[in-house]
């Protein structure tokens, strides 16, 4: 009787899902076989890499409540780790995978330690530590970096069962799958129990203790999962974008970065991580695009830049002072307008 | 409606973004990924500035080189390395390519094994990954003049002829400040080995990027007691190191900078505590010679120049600008020689940096008489065995005070090719013959 009667509640369910399965069907086969080069490899490849780092804060951050200024450490750690597990066991490519985001859980449990002890601002300074600790421990010891002279190394080129990953597209759709299915296990985590614990936390500590939530398990499994997802976002932005990994890459003003994604794309939501990350990567190349398409050749391109850091910094502020909440709220917004004009 | 509207967008982007130049028939096009603001805009502003000086004249004065013209067009790198690599996917659908010269270690590391496909010379003048001096292995990226390693020796040799030879450098200490980027870095294993071998002792401390403050470097340097301080900078460490010297009371004429610790940006800011201040070089400073004086007839006084600062005409990284673009169009010229007065390929172009032979007498021909000394690159040198001089500060400009100097190639070429040999054993590359780098991709 009420298989009946759900049938019905629930197929419009699905229907409300199509905009997403059609930016999948977009980006796993229209991209690939009609972008130009420069976008996959200029554009898509880095976005995907901080949209991903993006959904790793955003659940430490956006969901747990756990401020983290250490974002780009991990992802070092996560780029560092598959180099070297690479370079020395020479592994199948997805267990290497797994190694280095478990090395960067392990060092993310470390530095969330802390965690039990601390909020909020006190937090995210003691997790400076880990962005400190990690770029001096890589540049210090040479063992990283394989004694490369000059301290950057070139990633070895990826492959798996003889299928190369070396060429554009194919590293594209490595790093689309990966993404694709590490935000769907989010989506899982965060709606499922421990999902629960870690937003009852975020929204009072001593009431989620109270009525039995284990604050100190939670709070660490956050720190975690989050790190092992922002390590794969390294290794993204190392081995399938930049192809090349020096410690100066992974500084704090890449942390910030990945903080400013989640905020102004919109805290503890998954499309958040997109539409920031969408804003910090698309947005200063289409500007200096644009600039260069009308400017070009008339301004200094010194002063053309610094002209776009103040219309990007604007148009930041403005978003934020239209909605507090983030890109994620606008779009809400638009599609309930939308909506109702239909 | 939302969702239509998206795609209307994404499609303008796309197309906003796949439009690229369609270049003429008889262009050679050099894409420049400059930096002009960040830390290092002094640096960028004035190599780039040179080279778009020289090309400048190149086409006002002799309508491009044998009537094919010199087109560039700049991206902003701010000196970092994911900006580099955007600039370069954005600025390589471009036709016509010539040649890369991004100035920066980081970079150029990032796009060797994109240049090797696209088969366009990569050139890293004065700096760049020391290795890459071996062309069977790399051949497409050129660390013209003078490479790290090179750098390295002459400064040790000059060192050791201010002592009286190199027997007296036996129980000397020299401390080396190195900029803490892959820049900094590359010279560390080198400076140990010539410490082993000469005799003295090398302490070697890193100052993290940008490097606006070294007190805790030079109070350890003052523990150390050096005989000699090399500053191996970059931007704004070269000065902060100057006057922090000063300050801890190291005499200033015992530190000997590198080359790109030798600049008026360099040594200017730090006020007197920059007079005696030594460093090397491989083009000397000034605007007396002949080339400098067409491009300010030419150029400037035409309101062409690309210096807004025209006090800057003739400074180091301006004189480094010009340099480079020599070196550049002299390979574009040989490379026309072979395969004709036309818009020649990126392999062409690579060829004609492997014939690039300019002596004293052509330099001279070429308005750069005591600018530079020469170069003399092959398919296997990609160096091509700079010169180098070094220059005093007097507190309002450089003079010249040693004679044109050769680095000791041969002792530095087993360490380069053992490490090239080892890269190309990791990267499963083949070792190019002279008959392989005559093959030339039309």
């Amino acid at each position: 009787m009420s298989a009946v009667v759900d049938t019905p509640l629930h197929s419009p369910n699905y229907l409300r899902h199509w905009p997403l399965a059609a930016v999948l069907l977009i980006a796993f086969i229209g991209m690939p076989a009609f972008a130009p080069v420069y976008v996959l490899e200029a554009i898509l490849l880095p976005f995907l890499a901080l949209a991903l780092a993006g959904v790793g804060l955003n659940l430490l951050t956006g969901y747990g409540g756990q401020v983290s200024l250490g974002s780009a450490a991990f992802m070092a750690v996560g780029a560092f780790a598959a180099y070297n597990i690479q370079l020395r066991l020479a592994l199948p490519l997805p267990i290497t995978l797994l190694l280095s985001a478990l090395t960067a859980a392990a060092v993310g449990l470390v530095f969330g330690l802390p965690s039990l002890r601390l909020r909020g601002f006190y937090l995210a300074v003691s997790t400076l530590a880990a962005q400190f600790f990690v770029q001096w421990a890589l540049t210090k010891f040479g063992w990283f970096s394989n004694y490369s002279p000059s301290g950057v190394i070139s990633a070895p080129s990826l492959s798996w069962l003889g299928y190369s990953f070396d060429s554009t597209t194919a590293r594209y759709l490595l790093a689309l799958s990966l993404v694709t299915l590490i935000t769907l296990g989010v989506w899982a985590f965060t709606h499922g129990p421990l999902g629960n614990d870690l937003i009852a936390i975020r929204d009072n500590e001593t009431a989620a203790q109270i009525i039995g939530v284990p604050v100190l398990k939670t709070k660490l499994v956050a720190f975690a999962v989050s790190s092992a997802i922002i390590g794969v976002a390294g290794f993204l932005w190392a081995f399938t974008y930049l192809r090349t990994v020096e410690p100066a890459g992974f500084d704090l003003d890449r942390s910030f970065d990945v903080l400013f994604i989640i905020i102004i794309g919109g805290l503890a939501t998954l499309r958040g991580a997109f539409l920031g990350a969408g804003l910090i990567v698309v947005f200063p190349l289409l500007l200096s695009r644009l600039s260069a398409l009308v400017f070009g050749g008339m301004i200094d391109s010194g002063v053309l830049e610094l002209v776009q850091r103040i219309i990007l910094g604007v148009l930041i502020i403005a978003f934020l002072i239209a909605e507090p909440n983030g890109l994620a709220a606008i779009l809400d917004r638009v599609k309930r307008k939308s909506a109702r004009n239909i | 409606m939302s969702f239509l509207k998206r795609i209307t967008i994404t499609a303008l982007a796309v197309a906003t973004l796949a439009a690229g130049g369609a270049a003429r028939a008889d262009e050679q096009y050099f894409p420049l990924q400059s930096y002009r603001v960040g830390p290092y805009a002094a640096g960028g502003t004035g190599f780039f500035g040179g080279f778009i000086d020289y090309m400048t004249l190149i086409n006002t004065r002799d309508g491009g080189v044998n009537g094919v013209k010199l087109v560039w067009d700049e991206c902003e790198t701010e000196y970092a390395v994911e900006k580099g690599v955007e600039c370069y996917q954005r600025q390589k659908s471009h036709a016509d390519t010539a040649a890369w010269n991004p100035l920066s270690v980081g970079i150029a590391y990032a796009m060797i094994d994109g240049v090797t496909a696209d088969k366009v010379p990569l050139i890293t003048v004065n700096h760049g990954r020391t290795d890459t001096t071996d062309g069977r292995v790399f051949p497409y990226v050129f660390p013209l003049l003078l490479n790290p390693y090179s750098e390295t020796s002459g400064i040790v040799n000059y060192i050791a002829s201010k002592e009286g030879g190199l027997e007296s450098l036996k129980g000397k200490k020299i401390v080396v400040l190195y900029h803490g980027s892959p820049y900094g870095k590359e010279t560390i294993p080198i400076y140990d080995l010539l410490a082993e071998k000469y005799g003295f002792t090398v302490v070697q401390i890193e100052v993290p990027h940008p490097g606006n403050e070294q007190g805790a470097q030079w109070l350890q340097i003052r523990r150390e007691a050096p005989d000699y301080v090399v500053l191996r900078g970059w931007g704004v460490m070269n000065p902060v190191a100057l006057t922090t010297a000063q300050r801890n009371g190291f005499p200033v004429d015992h530190i000997i900078g590198n080359v790109w610790s030798n600049s008026e940006e360099d040594a200017l800011p730090a006020g007197d505590a920059a007079i005696g201040y030594t460093a090397i070089t491989t083009q000397a400073s000034g605007n007396q010679y002949p080339v400098l004086q067409e491009i300010i007839k030419t150029v400037y006084d035409a309101g062409q120049g690309n210096l807004s600062d025209k006090s800057r005409i003739g400074s180091v990284y301006h004189n480094l600008g010009i340099v480079n673009g020599i070196l550049n169009v002299e390979a574009i010229r040989i490379a026309q020689a072979k395969f004709g007065n036309r818009t020649l390929t990126g392999d062409e172009v690579r060829w004609g940096f492997e014939h690039l032979q300019l002596s004293p007498e052509r330099v001279k021909e070429l308005g750069a008489e005591n600018l530079f000394h020469s170069i003399n690159v092959t398919y296997d040198n990609h160096e091509g065995e700079g010169y180098v001089t070094f220059q005093q500060w007097d507190g309002k400009k450089w003079n010249v005070v040693s004679d044109w100097i050769a680095p000791d190639w041969a002792l530095l070429r087993p360490i380069i090719t053992k490490s090239s040999e080892a890269y190309a054993a990791e990267k499963g590359l083949p070792i190019r013959t002279s008959e392989d780098a005559d093959k030339v991709t039309q």
